[in-house]
Order: structure tokens, then sequence, then C-alpha cells
């Protein structure tokens, strides 16, 4: 190695490279643009740490912890865009209602829906579903019929099994005509945390 | 095709593309050179056909941003190496020469630039520097030759 060699392997000296910031700027300046086409955040809920995600045009995912956030993140970049970013503020206004619903102080979510994630029968269903207020519940096969097939309560079920907007969209309130709370994609806890927190536990 | 989520790149690839970008053109440039080439990026990623060589598009986008930087500060930089005298400056006389030299490094054609700086900065094989600047390890050889040759001509004139 000559001495030429020895200097240019020792690189100039510059400030540490702060990821974090540059994560914020990037996302502000891609909005800005219009290129932020998926923008993601995390709130603390009492169920745990979700992972929120919106676009220009609404909410469009909410997952629980038990859902691997690199598994959710590319769910999203091949089934909305791949243009998704860390941009929590962007998601400031879903967090409020969330933490106002869990709160005990907000019963109705005003927010705009992405359906995107969603497609075929569940589109019936979950719209349907987005329908039941607080503290009621419905049954499967209700929500079947709603969606133009009375005789596909199994079919419901599987749809909302997969409800990419849990909470808001409230999956939770939609149990079996036989009795009990039936499943729940977030698991059976959580859906009794959510029954018993609206008060409407069925007997 | 499977492009993994924007964020994803970020996440991996952002600090390693400012240390290319702090050789490439300066501290204090390399953050402003980061952002446009995340941002050229980002534009562009939804069209890419290939995520396969998802590294190397990056560099590629931060080689023409660097390049683009470098030209905006021609001027600049003319004045900058006409100014430096090394005898002049209250740092330690090795650290001003170094400065020198990075300043004629980031004056080098791209091409030569960015394979220096992959070579000697990230200590990379020649055929690692071909596979992040699309071209061969072949000519990643020749750029980092002439690119040499060049410095050590200027440095010991």
């Amino acid at each position: 190695m000559t001495e030429l060699e020895r200097r240019l392997a020792r690189p100039p000296a510059s400030a540490p490279f702060d990821a974090r910031a540059a994560t914020t700027v990037l996302a502000q300046r891609a909005t800005e643009a219009g290129l932020a086409d998926v923008a993601y955040g995390w709130l603390d809920s009492p169920l745990g740490k979700l992972i929120v995600a919106v676009t220009p045009r609404g909410l469009v995912r909410i997952a629980y912890e038990r859902e691997a956030e690199e598994d959710v993140l590319q769910e999203l970049a091949e089934g909305v865009s791949p243009r998704v970013l860390r941009a929590p503020e962007r998601t400031d206004s879903a967090r409020r209602e969330l933490e106002g619903y869990f709160a005990g102080t907000l019963r109705r979510f005003d927010l705009p829906i992405d359906w995107s994630l969603v497609h075929g029968f569940a589109v019936g269903v979950l719209k349907a579903t987005a329908r039941v207020p607080f503290g009621h519940v419905a049954t499967y096969g209700e929500m079947a019929a709603s969606a133009g097939s009375p005789r596909a309560a199994r079919a419901a079920g599987n749809a909302l099994h997969i409800n990419p907007i849990p909470i808001v969209v409230p999956c939770h309130r939609i149990v079996p005509a036989s009795g009990g709370i039936g499943g729940y994609g977030g698991g059976e806890d959580r859906k009794r945390f959510l029954l018993d927190l609206e008060g409407a536990f069925p007997a | 095709m499977r492009l993994p989520p924007f964020q994803s790149l970020v996440d991996v690839h952002a600090a390693e593309l400012h240390r290319f970008l702090v050789a490439s053109v300066g501290p204090t440039e390399a953050e402003d050179c980061l952002q446009e080439t995340l941002l050229s990026a980002l534009r562009a990623y939804p069209r890419l056909r290939d995520a396969s060589h998802l590294r190397a598009w990056l560099y590629t986008i931060a080689q023409h941003k660097a390049t683009d930087a470098v030209r905006r500060n021609v001027r600049h930089r003319a004045e900058d190496l006409d100014g430096i005298n090394p005898g002049h400056l209250s740092e330690p006389p090795h650290e001003a020469a170094d400065e020198e030299l990075w300043t004629r490094v980031r004056a080098l054609p791209a091409k030569q630039r960015a394979a220096v700086i992959h070579r000697f900065v990230f200590d990379l094989a020649y055929k690692e520097i071909g596979l992040r600047s699309g071209t061969t390890e072949e000519a990643a050889r020749q750029n980092v030759a002439t690119g040499l040759r060049r410095l050590r001509m200027e440095v010991d004139r």
C-alpha cells in the first residue's frame, strides 16, 4: 500500500449519522411531494402495542403485536404500495381516536377508511360490521346476510378473522348465534376485553 | 415481484449511503444529498422491475446526486483548492493535508470518485465495487487505477 492509499483509507471526519432525524425529514418531504403512499406509527394500548397505518385515503391497517411488524409492512408494500414510510405524526388523528376509545371517552370512530386490503366477499361483510354500534353485538349470519349471502356465516367469520382494521372496524362485536363470544384474529382475550370495555358482554 | 417496504431500505442502507456521500461531497452537503437520493429512489421505487439489486440501485442514485452537488459547487471548490495553504491553518498539518486530498477526491470524474471511495473508504474488492456501481469488475479496477494516478499527480505536484 502506498502512502496515498493509506491516507485514502482514513476517510474525513464527519458528524455522526442521525438515522431518526433522516427518517423524519424524509417522511416530511415525501408527504409534501405526495410520495408517502403508506405512513405508519405505533400506539401503546391496553391491548399492547398497535401498528397504525394510514394512506392519503384513510386508515388502512391496525395490527396487534402478535403479527410481526416485518410481515405487516410487507403486506402493506404488496397490497397497497411499496412506498411505505415510518411517519408517526401522519397517524396522529387515528391514534388520538383510538386513545379516546380505550379511555372510554369515544364511542364512535370518525375516521375515513381505506379498504385497499379488503377484497371480494369480505368488503360487504366488513362494511356491514363497521355499522354495528358501540356496545352492541351481531351474529356472523347477520353479517353474511348484510353482505348478500345469508347462508355464508362461516365465510363471514373467515373474513372477520383477517379484518385488516380491527377495533375501528369492530369485528369484536360479531359473535356466534349459538352463544359464546366466538373467535378473534387478535386472540379471544382481546375480544373479551373489548366487549367488556363496551359493556356488551353477551350473556 | 416482492418489493420490500421502502422504509426497510432506509433502515438498512441510509447510514452507509451517508458515509459514502460524506466521502463524495463532504460532511456539510452529505445530508442534503442523502435526502435527495432517498426522495428520488422513493419516487421511482414502484416502477422498479428488479428487486435483487436494491443496494446497487441506491448507490447509483447517490452517485448521481453527488455528481450534481459537485457540479453545483465547482466554483466553490476551485476557490477551496486555491485557498489551501497548510502552513496558515490552525489544525495539525496532516489534517489539513487530508482535507486537501479529499477535496481533490471529490473533484474526480464521477465514476473514478465513486470507485476510489468504494475501494478505500469501504475497503471493497473490485468485484463488489462493480456490483455497487452497476458496472464490471474490470471497469471498477480501471476507475480506481485512473483515479489514483490522477490523485498522485495532483498531490505530488
